[in-house]
């Protein structure tokens, strides 16, 4: 065997294994503390009223703060008991695919906070998120099991859905739904009905 | 040079199938045999050829059992086998190593 051929050899069995190394902890306790935490938040956010674009921004920003850490706390927890380390390369090439999407989520978030329009065009701002999220997700999905990234293509077409519908709704001005709302049937809910599902089913889905 | 150390490399874990399975299992606990087949694009067939012989080589454990009341084969390295696969991988470092110029 020449050098050149082992050295193929090497670099293929390099890439096997790092595609083989997929994500692998349960996303039953994510997705169900996600989904919780959404519908609290859309409820609070219309109760306390937030009714202003950019304190809808803001508001949205925190909790999407506060499941990010939710969500590392219970990564952390899962690796600990299979005595393994938190930030191995399959979380690491989980996160590196997730953050372009939320990245851009986040900037069209800024931007909208900045422009500070009428509190009811917030509605077109929660189609966009569901679609950039819709797509990190399934970014991600290349490394992980694959249910996730239909669970992508469930938010880019729920995005897709309600874009459709609040702009038919600015034309005939029908449509005045609270995008508090929107964010809870669609954060909130998407992940929970997610999350029960995944609780039944998946492999280690019962562990927290 | 050793042109040898090529003579030495395990003739069953050389095949291009075979090598890709055990690269796959290496970095897993363990993997369905669906994952296997959809990441290695193989046939249902071909995929079984391949893990019955690392299995009756020992390389590889397969186990059956029911998830969601679907049957579920899942395939592992044994201990020989992630011993034969490191062997493996240090001889074809050798063989780089020895061809790389002074």
């Amino acid at each position: 065997m020449e050098s050149k051929e082992a050295a193929a050899q090497l670099h293929t069995i390099r890439t096997l294994m790092e595609r083989s190394a997929i994500y692998r902890r349960a996303l039953a306790p994510i997705m169900i503390y996600c989904g919780g935490l959404g519908l609290l938040a859309g409820v609070a956010g219309d109760w306390l009223p937030l009714h202003e674009s950019r304190r809808f921004v803001v508001y949205w920003a925190g909790m999407a703060v506060l499941a990010l850490g939710g969500t590392a706390l219970l990564i952390r927890r899962q690796a600990g008991k299979a005595a393994e380390p938190f930030w191995s390369p399959p979380l690491r090439r989980v996160t590196q695919a997730l953050l372009p999407g939320l990245m851009v989520g986040a900037f069209a978030g800024g931007v909208v906070a900045w422009l500070d329009p009428y509190w009811y065009e917030c509605r077109f701002l929660v189609p966009v998120w569901c679609i950039l999220f819709g797509l990190a997700l399934h970014a991600a999905g290349f490394f992980m099991p694959e249910g996730l990234r239909r669970f992508g293509w469930l938010f880019i077409l729920v995005g897709w859905l309600l874009l459709a519908v609040s702009v038919a709704g600015e034309l005939v001005n029908l449509a005045l739904i609270q995008p508090h709302w929107l964010m809870a049937a669609t954060f909130g809910g998407l992940h929970l009905a997610y999350g029960i599902y995944l609780y039944f089913t998946e492999p280690g889905g019962k562990a927290t | 040079m050793n042109p040898e150390l090529s003579l030495q490399l395990d003739r069953v874990i050389h095949e291009k199938g075979r090598l890709a399975i055990m690269s796959m299992l290496a970095a897993s606990a363990e993997l369905s045999f669906t994952e296997l087949r959809n990441a290695l694009n193989m046939t249902d067939g071909n995929l079984t050829t391949h893990i019955r012989t690392l299995q009756e080589e020992g390389f590889v454990a397969v186990s059956k059992s029911y998830a969601n009341h679907r049957p579920l084969t899942t395939c592992s390295l044994s201990a020989p086998g992630r011993q034969a696969f490191a062997s493996y991988i240090n001889l074809l470092e050798q063989i780089v190593r020895q061809h790389k110029p002074e």
